[in-house]
C-alpha cells in the first residue's frame, strides 16, 4: 500500500489531499499513468508533468524513480517558499 | 540552530534580539523577513500549505549545508503557514559569524533554497477570486550562483 498525498492546486483539481492505493507500479511514472485513469480531475491534475513536482518518501525525486518499498509518494506543483 | 514551521505569528524584534543575545564569538548577524505583499490593497489573505514532515526536513537539510558551508556560529529559520494578512511577516532567517560575508552569503543561500525547495505553496485571495502563486524561473536560476 502506498499513501499517495496532493498538494496545491493538484489537490483541488483532484479533490482530496490523500488516497491509499494498492499498487504494482514499478516507478513513480508507471504510478501516475495509473493515477490519471482513475477521475476526470485525476487527468486533469496530471495533464501537464512539466509543472508537477515529486517527492518519495518525503525527498524530492524524479519521475524514473523507481517504488520498491516506498510508503509515501507526494506530487505538487513548484514551490513557492520564502 | 533552530527551525520552526508554525501557523503562529512571532515576534521579529525579540526573535532577532534572542537569537543576537544567545550567539558567541560573532561580530555579524544578518537577518532577513519576508512580508505578504498586499498588492496596492487588492488582496484580502494569503493561504500557505505546506507538507507537514517533509517541510522540516528538507529546511534541516538546507541548513545543515549552509551551517558546513560557511563559517556560521548560529542559523534560525522560521516560516509559517495558514492564512495571512497583506503586511504580516511570513518568514524570518537569521544567520551569526564572526565577520559578516559569511552570514550575507548563507543568509542569501537559505532565501534561495527555501524560495524553491521547501515545499510551501501560497495562494493570495482577492476581491475576485484566488489564484495560486506561480513559481519564477529567476528563483529556480537563482540556486545555480551556489
Amino acid at each position: 500500500m502506498i499513501d499517495i498525498l496532493y498538494f496545491a492546486w493538484l489537490r483541488e483539481r483532484i479533490g482530496t489531499n490523500r488516497e491509499r492505493l494498492e499498487t504494482t507500479a514499478a516507478t513513480v511514472s508507471d504510478l501516475v499513468a495509473e493515477l490519471e485513469a482513475r477521475s476526470e480531475g485525476h487527468a486533469l491534475a496530471f495533464a501537464d508533468k512539466t509543472s508537477l513536482r515529486v517527492a518519495v518518501d518525503q525527498e524530492l525525486a524524479d519521475f524514473s524513480a523507481p517504488l520498491a518499498g516506498v510508503r509515501e509518494v507526494a506530487f505538487f506543483p513548484p514551490m513557492t517558499g520564502g | 540552530m533552530r527551525l520552526s514551521v508554525q501557523e503562529a505569528a512571532f515576534d521579529l524584534g525579540a526573535e532577532s534580539n534572542a537569537f543576537a543575545a544567545a550567539v558567541s564569538g560573532a561580530g555579524a548577524v544578518v537577518t532577513f523577513t519576508g512580508l505578504v505583499r498586499d498588492n496596492g490593497g487588492s488582496l484580502a489573505a494569503m493561504e500557505i500549505e505546506h507538507y507537514p514532515g517533509m517541510t522540516e526536513k528538507a529546511i534541516a537539510a538546507m541548513m545543515d549545508q549552509a551551517m558546513a558551508r560557511w563559517s556560521l556560529a548560529d542559523a534560525l529559520v522560521i516560516h509559517r503557514y495558514g492564512r495571512l494578512a497583506g503586511g504580516e511577516a511570513i518568514m524570518m532567517v537569521a544567520t551569526a559569524s564572526r565577520h559578516r560575508a559569511d552570514a550575507f552569503a548563507a543568509a542569501e543561500f537559505l532565501m534561495d533554497y527555501l524560495k524553491s525547495r521547501a515545499p510551501f505553496w501560497k495562494k493570495e485571495i482577492g476581491a475576485d477570486g484566488a489564484a495560486w502563486v506561480a513559481a519564477q524561473q529567476t528563483d529556480e536560476d537563482a540556486l545555480r550562483r551556489w
